[in-house]
């Protein structure tokens, strides 16, 4: 086991955590019933993604440490997910977008990562391929719907997309722990999911007669543990009950 | 060693008594579905008799399904009531669970619930439900989403009701 593989499953827990925290904000606010059971839905799916992937990624560590210590008790800069997964909701067009890039992102990931050279993260993306499947026509259902519709929504769907575009270069980022996981054939070069996704985005901006934003600028870190000031705000409200109560059980 | 004899007496009676076991844990249900075994439901997946323990390996319906963690109890608490006091509940993910996996009688006991069961294939989704009151054909779906992850909600067109798909999974 090496430092890199930890870090990698880490990662994508992180990814799914996050989001999936993001998503439970809806819950009870969601513009139409239908839509708040849905939305939970899918966020309980991400959270248990989660708990796989980062006891998973415990495990890994060898440190003795569990996936609560890692959800509950790691400060903003020991966590390692995309900064588009921890933007603050916005309205829904905002929510809808990001879950489409993201859903997207991860049915390509998962369908890779079935064929994984490790055994466990391969059992892992068997059983979470399923779900990412649904979650991505969802939210794909819903870019079309709002960007193909009245005026305003419309607009406020292109403003979505605009909002977030400079954030998706981090999806694709390189850096040693991909490159040993490429080598290692654990997991696929983002080049690769780049190259998948971004044909899958275009087509569906496009069918939602929107226009794919402009890159003016790009920022990352997340990775890294260089996160947005909404990272510390959101972690304050997931650990607040394990920080008060260190320990606790339900 | 006098405890190990007597764990090797324990193992060779728990291989003896496999189908006991499993009559046992015909009787664990789904919290969240009553009438439904784990074994209908099809997420036990094997029942291994060690030299000290019982392993009983179970697999999640879907990543997040909040019902395992009381699967696992409740899996745990059958098993000390029919004496089997040493037990562990390990949680296997591959192959992945699927809904093919439900059997013919679990079908029908979802039927009995109100609950239209999945239908077969996955690539016609929707097609070939059935109204689990008046069996009509003349449903439509209100939300792909439930009341839980795997359901679905339909309504029906001849009765007029609303109720729960189990969706393909």
């Amino acid at each position: 086991m090496s430092k890199n593989h930890y870090r990698y499953v880490l990662r994508l827990g992180d990814n799914a955590l996050i989001l999936g925290q993001r998503m439970t904000e809806w819950c009870g606010h969601s513009p139409l019933l239908e839509e708040d059971i849905a939305m939970a839905n899918c966020a309980l799916d991400h959270v248990g993604r989660a708990r796989l992937l980062l006891s998973y990624a415990a495990e890994l560590e060898g440190e003795g440490r569990s996936e609560d210590d890692l959800a509950f008790v790691r400060s903003d800069r020991e966590f390692e997910n995309f900064l588009l997964c921890e933007l603050p909701i916005g309205d829904y067009a905002f929510t809808m977008a990001r879950q489409y890039l993201l859903d997207t992102y991860h049915y390509h990931l998962f369908t890779e990562l079935v064929s994984s050279s490790d055994e466990t993260l391969s059992a892992i993306a068997q059983k979470a391929i399923k779900e990412a499947t649904y979650h991505m026509d969802r939210s794909r259902d819903w870019v079309l719907r709002l960007g193909d519709g009245t005026e305003e929504s419309h607009e406020r769907m292109q403003v979505a997309l605009e909002g977030m575009w400079n954030y998706t270069e981090e999806l694709f980022e390189r850096d040693p722990v991909d490159v040993q996981m490429i080598a290692e054939a654990i997991g696929p070069d983002p080049e690769w999911l780049h190259s998948k996704w971004q044909a899958d985005i275009n087509a569906t901006i496009k069918k939602a007669t929107l226009s794919v934003p402009e890159k003016k600028w790009s920022l990352s870190g997340g990775r890294n543990g260089i996160h947005t000031e909404a990272m510390g705000h959101l972690l304050s409200e997931m650990q607040h009950l394990q920080r008060t109560y260190p320990g606790l059980n339900w | 060693m006098v405890v190990s004899d007597s764990f090797v007496n324990d193992s060779i009676e728990a291989s003896a008594s496999k189908s006991r076991i499993l009559g046992v844990l015909e009787k664990v249900c789904d919290p969240e579905i009553p009438t439904l075994s784990i074994l209908d439901l099809g997420i036990l997946r094997d029942v291994v008799c060690h030299p000290k323990h019982l392993e009983v390996v179970i697999t999640p319906t879907y990543c997040g399904c909040p019902a395992m963690k009381t699967i696992e109890f409740d899996v745990i608490r059958a098993l000390d009531d029919a004496g089997y006091k040493e037990v562990k509940v390990t949680m296997q993910l591959a192959p992945p669970w699927t809904t093919d996996w439900i059997s013919k009688r679990g079908r029908a006991m979802l039927l009995k619930e109100g609950i239209a069961p999945p239908v077969e294939s996955k690539d016609s989704f929707g097609q070939g439900i059935k109204c689990p009151r008046c069996a009509s054909h003349d449903v439509s779906l209100i939300s792909v989403f439930g009341s839980t992850a795997c359901k679905s909600l339909y309504r029906c067109g001849s009765c007029l009701e609303p109720f729960d798909y189990f969706k393909c999974h």
